[in-house]
């Protein structure tokens, strides 16, 4: 059941302020989600003055230089830093997105940083993705197939079946699509979420899978998948471009043409 | 967050003793944007239509009941609260249907591209403020 507020020991305090360096030109302030397991404490928001000048254009490495020179306590993943390893999704500004991607130019005043919405938070900026992992082992992301492979040679694929793929492959699983989305935050109990639909139909449009009717009945299901409602927050915040709400309304589309 | 996502809520300190994890903000910090405000929208709209529908019936009700309960509804509905709710009632039909057409476009696979998402929900916009216009100003000529 959808609960619109935050519990009382979710409610965000305001937090500390760290004034910006003397002599500093280009201040501009970081406001960011802070929780601490271990001061028993409610999570609350710190302000960080960075001095846009000597730091790096991307919001990741403003966190980075806030941890090295300035607080480091501040906790978040990061691992790649261009967009491939999915570690530093978080929300920015109002939307879920990569900080390595996202250009502080990007964002007018004071830049927002909390963790991906409606998670359980392990620290600061760091969710528990453990239910969306799950999820994704759920359906099954491998190639399922019972006849063998040629004996000399690879499952071979045409230019237009590998087409089909593309849009699909990409995703790097960094769950913004799914943390993005209403229906998963009432729902993500027992909906799959954007981000693993995708993955679900990235096998089920594959040429070399077998499985592709074991995968539809799985999902053929009032809440695995039909708890989208074609919001498209998936799609809007998708920092690698891709689109989950066509790949969902697809499945849709082929459980309906079994139907008739 | 109830019944089994609690265990997810179960966090540990640095030295192994059980807390309470926090929910991260969701509503509270998440940009409202065309996707998700037309989205609520529609919803909206969906449930003003239902609860309109009993205006529906309490005008049909009191037309078949006589002239003085006929008249008790009408005085209402022409007063300038009445009047009111009827705009109103009004704007969420055509908002409803157009958003409607919005859905029945992706149930038939077309409009995900993000580009559509935008032009089709401004254009829903822009058609039901036309419409609805266009309906009270071929209503009011012809009352």
């Amino acid at each position: 059941m959808a609960e619109f507020n935050l519990p009382a020991n979710s409610k965000v305090r305001a937090g500390k302020t760290f004034a910006a360096p003397a002599g500093a030109r280009r201040v501009r302030a970081f406001q960011i989600y802070r929780w601490n397991p271990d001061n028993g404490e409610n999570p609350r928001t710190d302000s960080y003055e960075i001095d846009l000048d000597a730091c790096g254009p991307m919001v990741l490495d403003a966190l980075i230089k806030i941890k090295n020179e300035v607080d480091p306590t501040l906790t978040f993943r990061r691992s790649c830093r261009e967009g491939i390893c999915g570690s530093c999704a978080m929300n920015i500004d109002g939307t879920n997105t990569l900080a390595c991607l996202k250009p502080i130019d990007e964002v007018k005043g004071p830049v927002r940083i909390y963790p991906l919405p409606h998670m359980p938070v392990v620290k600061d900026l760091v969710p528990d993705l453990t239910r969306a992992y799950a999820q994704l082992r759920s359906i099954e992301p491998w190639l399922q197939a019972d006849t063998p492979p040629p004996p000399d040679a690879e499952r071979l694929q045409s230019p237009e079946e590998r087409r089909k793929l593309d849009g699909l492959w990409e995703c790097i699983l960094c769950f913004c699509c799914t943390t993005s989305c209403p229906s998963y935050w009432w729902n993500g109990d027992r909906y799959l979420g954007p981000a693993v639909l995708l993955a679900a139909y990235r096998w089920i449009s594959d040429s070399r899978d077998e499985a592709a009717g074991g995968r539809l009945d799985a999902l053929q299901d009032p809440f695995k998948l039909y708890r989208c409602h074609t919001i498209m927050n998936c799609t809007q915040t998708c920092p690698k471009g891709l689109n989950p709400a066509k790949a969902i309304g697809e499945i849709k589309q082929l459980l309906l043409e079994r139907e008739v | 967050m109830t019944g089994d996502g609690d265990a997810q809520m179960v966090g540990r300190t640095s030295d192994g003793a059980r807390v309470r994890r926090p929910l991260s903000p969701h509503l509270q910090v998440y940009r409202p944007q065309i996707t998700s405000v037309l989205s609520i929208l529609h919803r909206m709209t969906g449930v003003a239509l239902a609860i309109g529908t009993l205006l529906l019936v309490w005008w049909l009700v009191a037309a078949a009941s006589g002239d003085a309960a006929y008249a008790a509804v009408s005085g209402f509905l022409r007063s300038p609260l009445g009047l009111l709710v009827l705009f109103g009632w009004t704007a969420a039909l055509w908002y409803h249907f157009c958003a409607g057409l919005r859905h029945l476009t992706w149930d038939a696979g077309w409009g995900f591209a993000l580009p559509q998402v935008h032009r089709t929900g401004w254009a829903a916009l822009i058609a039901t403020a036309v419409l609805t216009l266009l309906t009270w100003v071929v209503g009011v000529a012809v009352m």
